[in-house]
């Protein structure tokens, strides 16, 4: 292998780089959180009209201000979500039927498209930002434990938990074996050769981490599992988590009333 | 192969979620309690998939591998892919919030069509026909997403065509890729380990 390349993946990977901090809504109970998330996402994807796009965006952007997040790391995700709207920008404008407005070469673009697609703009960015500021200030098993207490079946909140827990293993050896098969000269390309050996290597990864998986299910077993989590860090609702659903409620009521009358 | 937020409609994101929902009951109704660290485990290399990327020409693809979800889960695939596509929504903005439904359908319907037409193949002891069992449902799995992806496009509006004509062809790469992939993976597993071949909805304890 040149000396030039390096053997990339022994680090691990961070998912939750925004769940650290102490802003407002890291300290809001993850409860609160995921039905203002789901509320705000539900209201904001029904609505058409463009005012009340416009002043959802403030409100996610006043979210994010909130949760006072690295601002490099919200644009990096931003900038990769905008890249599928970036596309839309390309065709939607020159296929959506209306009044013209310019033309390029044998294509014209309609008002309504623009429209159209100044709003999927505002929409898509709303949501994720309200996302981010809203479910990536919490851990993920913060998350999965306030589902339980929404209601979400029990048998689905463990495969969630399960689920996130072998995803790192799972990445840790998928690195392991490819960097195995770096060291004996693979070179991916496009050949029959490197899809049967990554054919090899997905197989592999399943087999390991099933056998682990089965291990550490019957370990859990051994000690008492009953598919309940026992935990010792219960959420604990304060008044001003009900005071935050509260004002949620009120401008989600609001951009309804907004979208209505406009 | 996520549909991103914002830009579905409403009857759409509606329809797919109340299929996501009733394929997920199906699926965890059909799913014994101690099969739910396999029905896990396929999640998580299903998230995982996403960040494996094999080489097609001069670009390169990340993989789905929904179809061997499918193969080896059976219905339980609807919320193994439910809790991958969830957690990349979370963690990296993939997909989103409101599309959940939409995606894990798309994604998850074709799974579970593999398994019913497939799974039976792999059974037999017969290289031949386990191999286009695995080709197969590498290839059908991704084309019938693609097209459900198109179709949810078109459905939001007309002047979706377009794009859901480029997001249909954009899918023949990796579509080739899986099919062989799959074929592969599937040989290997029927080798290595025949027994997680068997879909955890389709097993049944006999012992107690």
């Amino acid at each position: 292998m040149p000396a030039s390349e390096t053997i990339e993946g022994t680090a691990h990977l961070n998912f939750e780089e925004f769940s650290q901090g102490d802003s407002l809504l890291h300290q809001a109970d993850p409860r609160i959180k995921v039905i203002m998330a789901a509320a705000f996402a539900g209201t904001v994807a029904m609505n058409q009209s463009f005012k009340v796009l416009l002043a959802s965006l403030v409100v996610a952007s006043v979210l994010i201000a909130l949760a006072r997040l690295e601002r490099q790391e919200v644009s990096r995700r931003l900038f990769v979500v905008n890249g599928f709207v970036a596309l839309l920008w390309l065709i939607l404008p020159f296929t959506f039927p209306g009044s013209p407005l310019f033309s390029l070469g044998p294509l014209t673009a309609t008002h309504e498209g623009v429209r159209y697609t100044a709003a999927i703009t505002l929409r898509t960015n709303a949501i994720i930002l309200a996302t981010i500021a809203l479910l990536g200030t919490s851990s993920v098993f913060q998350l999965i434990h306030a589902l339980r207490h929404l209601r979400i079946p029990i048998k689905l909140v463990q495969i969630f938990f399960f689920c996130y827990r072998y995803i790192s293993v799972i990445e840790q050896e998928y690195h392991r074996l490819h960097n195995a098969m770096r060291v004996r000269c693979f070179r991916p390309r496009t050949s029959i050769h490197t899809y049967k050996s990554y054919a090899y290597l997905v197989g592999m990864l399943l087999i390991k981490s099933y056998e682990h998986s089965q291990r550490v299910y019957q370990a859990m077993l051994c000690r008492g599992f009953r598919g309940e989590y026992p935990v010792y860090r219960h959420f604990h609702l304060q008044r001003r988590d009900l005071l935050y659903l509260a004002t949620m409620g009120i401008i989600l009521a609001g951009l309804v009333v907004l979208g209505n009358v406009g | 192969m996520h549909i991103s937020e914002g830009v579905l409609s409403p009857p759409v994101l509606i329809a797919g979620g109340v299929l996501a929902v009733a394929g997920v009951t199906a699926g965890l109704k059909q799913t014994e309690t101690d099969q739910i660290p396999k029905v896990a485990v396929l999640s998580s290399a299903f998230f995982v998939a996403s960040l494996i990327h094999v080489p097609v020409g001069p670009t390169s693809m990340h993989l789905v591998l929904n179809g061997i979800t499918g193969l080896l889960l059976g219905w339980a695939a609807f919320p193994a892919i439910f809790v991958g596509l969830a957690l990349q929504a979370i963690l990296f903005q993939f997909g989103g919030l409101t599309t959940l439904g939409v995606n894990t359908f798309n994604m998850a319907f074709p799974a579970v069509l593999c398994f019913y037409l497939f799974s039976p193949l792999l059974r037999r002891e017969n290289r031949s026909w386990n191999v286009t069992a695995g080709v197969a449902s590498g290839v059908l799995a991704i084309l019938m997403s693609a097209l459900l992806i198109g179709l949810s496009l078109v459905f939001t509006g007309q002047s979706f065509l377009r794009v859901a004509q480029i997001a249909v062809v954009a899918h023949t790469p990796i579509m080739v890729v899986e099919g062989i992939l799959t074929g592969f993976c599937v040989l290997f597993l029927k080798k290595v380990k025949p027994e997680l071949l068997v879909p955890s909805s389709s097993r049944r304890r006999d012992t107690s």
